[in-house]
């Protein structure tokens, strides 16, 4: 089936439409958007195990030959990214069920989560760099509508920052196409990879080069460009934070990693020297600022930016170790930043509060979540078994085969202070003084902890049997350091 | 002709961050909007200004303009204007609530809620 690759787009788009019909019936709008998006989920698994069978798939919309329409490209890398990205929604929206309240699931909630997914597997599947931008908006309009949905003061007023950044961005991202265009002449992404690669990548697509940096970096939160994220995130309720840590600012990695690898692989001294110095710079203030808070909810959104630092460090590298690093993380990072902002949502939801400083003696009376929350920790700093230490330990090899010591030190460190900084929690809030907490029993902790549950057997899974999983990853690699193999795929060659 | 359209391009853009860094709400969406004014002209103006005729295939020119940033401008025009009227819509909900239009004391600490 030809159009498989377009299902994972195609299911949340509708599911969204016929959503907007039973507003006011939350129970139906539950079981739909459940059920679609384990639909979505399974869609994805075949195209994942149809990529590996058949090598990569490309739909050429309406019949128009390559690089004259928009084309979609689902290669190991996106094929893999749509499904943990369909897995982690599913997750989020059984999380939804129990904690997101009903004044918010009778105002389109659900059908908002949908179209952020159309947005991201779309954003995850293209072929050409205007659709591109076409599904960032997409994505970004969903977000926005999730982050004042419900329309608290402090949600109020972090959004129209959120806004202001990401409008900004986008009107960026037109100047940086429009710029590519009048150089290549083309939006096919891989046409342009060949037109760049005709003309020897010159300083003028350097200039343009840094300017995707930019964008994509704006979106992703790397170093100079951060600044909006700390507060967004705080703001809207746990599930919404979930689905945006898990997968917003990992779209723009995708996207730095995309184009970083297809387009401007020509002038690695500028460009990927450039992106390492900006990710060890992130990840050294992601450091610093993760042990600074004291806010549980502050703490992890520091760790999103020192783990897109990490990434990001492997994406400049570009080495085989270092990428398949940086795709090994970044799959583990999405799912481990679900849960444990859907962990941080609990206990904020239980105690009251975000500050660990607070309550003390939790596991007393919430065993369970406190070994998920424990083992969360574990796997977020790459304890062995885990999920985390695959990736970093290849990131670092590939840093070390560079030569670049200082680089792989501070990716290695990193996990060190990534470790206190959550287990500093963990070991304030849960151990101790059983009298510093008490039993809330208006939530139902057992119906919330399934969805983490899932997210962290996924996660030790994905530990354990890396060696598995590294087959697909291999796959994803090949296409990311010989761009001819996307470029003979989509045209046909 | 690139040149002047460059020329009052920049001016826009300079407009534009101008206005984004003042305090008002307001002022900040009027340089959004001048913001993709820019990067509209932008795009029209990089894909080539040459001599050509509407792109429509009844006129039967020897030459037409290029189509295909204008689909393109198209795009961008509507999804800022989406976003320009939730932005607006967001600022007249966060006046009412916040009771401000000032950004700078739109600033909170941790704890409020």
């Amino acid at each position: 089936m030809i159009n498989l690759l377009i299902l994972p787009i195609v299911i949340p788009l509708i599911t969204a439409v016929i959503l907007m019909f039973f507003a006011k019936k939350v129970t139906i709008q539950r079981w739909i958007s459940a059920i679609s998006m384990t639909g979505t989920f399974i869609t994805s698994l075949i195209l994942l195990h149809k990529i590996d069978q058949n090598g990569i798939q490309t739909l050429n919309l309406g019949n128009w030959p390559a690089p004259f329409g928009i084309t979609l490209v689902s290669d190991m890398l996106s094929a893999l990214l749509v499904a943990t990205g369909s897995f982690i929604a599913l997750c989020c929206i059984l999380f939804s069920f129990g904690t997101i309240g009903r004044a918010r699931e009778k105002f389109y909630y659900y059908s908002i989560v949908q179209f952020l997914m159309v947005g991201v597997n779309g954003a995850f599947t293209t072929g050409d760099i205007f659709n591109m931008f076409v599904f960032f908006e997409v994505m970004l309009m969903s977000s926005y509508v999730l982050m004042v949905i419900g329309g608290t003061k402090i949600q109020l007023r972090e959004s129209i920052k959120y806004l202001l950044v990401n409008v900004t961005s986008s009107a960026l991202f037109v100047i940086a196409v429009a710029y590519l265009y009048s150089m290549v002449g083309s939006l096919n992404m891989a046409h342009i990879s060949e037109r760049i690669a005709e003309a020897g990548q010159p300083g003028i697509m350097t200039v343009v080069a840094v300017l995707f940096l930019i964008v994509f970096g704006l979106k992703g939160g790397i170093f100079p460009l951060f600044f909006w994220l700390p507060g967004s995130y705080y703001a809207p309720p746990a599930p919404i934070i979930a689905l945006f840590g898990a997968l917003l600012t990992k779209v723009g990695v995708y996207s730095i990693l995309r184009t970083y690898t297809l387009f401007f692989y020509h002038d690695q001294g500028f460009t990927h020297e450039l992106l390492i110095i900006l990710s060890l710079i992130t990840i050294v203030l992601g450091s610093i600022a993760a042990i600074a808070y004291k806010d549980i909810k502050k703490i992890i959104i520091y760790n999103i930016v020192v783990a897109i630092g990490i990434i990001t460090y492997g994406i400049g590298t570009m080495n085989a170790d270092s990428l398949s690093g940086s795709v090994f993380y970044l799959i583990h990072d999405m799912i481990i930043k679900a849960a444990l902002f859907m962990i941080a949502g609990v206990i904020v939801a239980i105690t009251g509060t975000g500050s660990y400083q607070k309550f003390s003696g939790l596991i007393r009376h919430y065993p369970l979540l406190g070994w998920i929350f424990f083992l969360s920790i574990l796997a977020l700093a790459g304890i062995p078994p885990l999920s985390g230490f695959i990736g970093k330990i290849l990131i670092a090899r590939g840093g070390f085969a560079e030569g670049d010591i200082v680089g792989a030190l501070v990716i290695l460190f990193s996990s060190l202070f990534v470790l206190y900084s959550l287990m500093r929690v963990f070991i304030n809030s849960f151990w101790g003084d059983p009298k510093g907490s008490k039993v809330n029993s208006n939530i139902g902790v057992s119906k919330l902890l399934i969805p983490i549950s899932v997210l962290m057997i996924a996660s030790i899974s994905y530990g354990v049997f890396s060696e598995h999983v590294n087959m697909y990853i291999t796959q994803a690699v090949d296409v990311l350091i010989n761009p001819s193999l996307y470029i003979e795929a989509v045209l046909n060659k | 002709m690139e040149i002047l359209m460059s020329i009052v391009i920049g001016l826009l853009f300079a407009s534009a961050v101008y206005l984004m860094l003042s305090k008002s709400l307001l002022r900040i969406i009027i340089g959004t909007g001048l913001l993709s004014h820019g990067a509209h002209l932008m795009l029209l103006t990089l894909a080539g200004l040459k001599r050509g005729t509407v792109p429509l295939l009844g006129e039967n020119a020897q030459a037409y303009t290029d189509p295909i940033p204008q689909a393109l401008i198209l795009t961008a025009i509507v999804i800022s204007f989406g976003v320009t009227a939730f932005f607006l819509v967001v600022a007249y909900r966060a006046y009412q609530e916040l009771g401000t239009d000032n950004i700078d004391e739109m600033r909170g600490t941790e704890t409020d809620d």
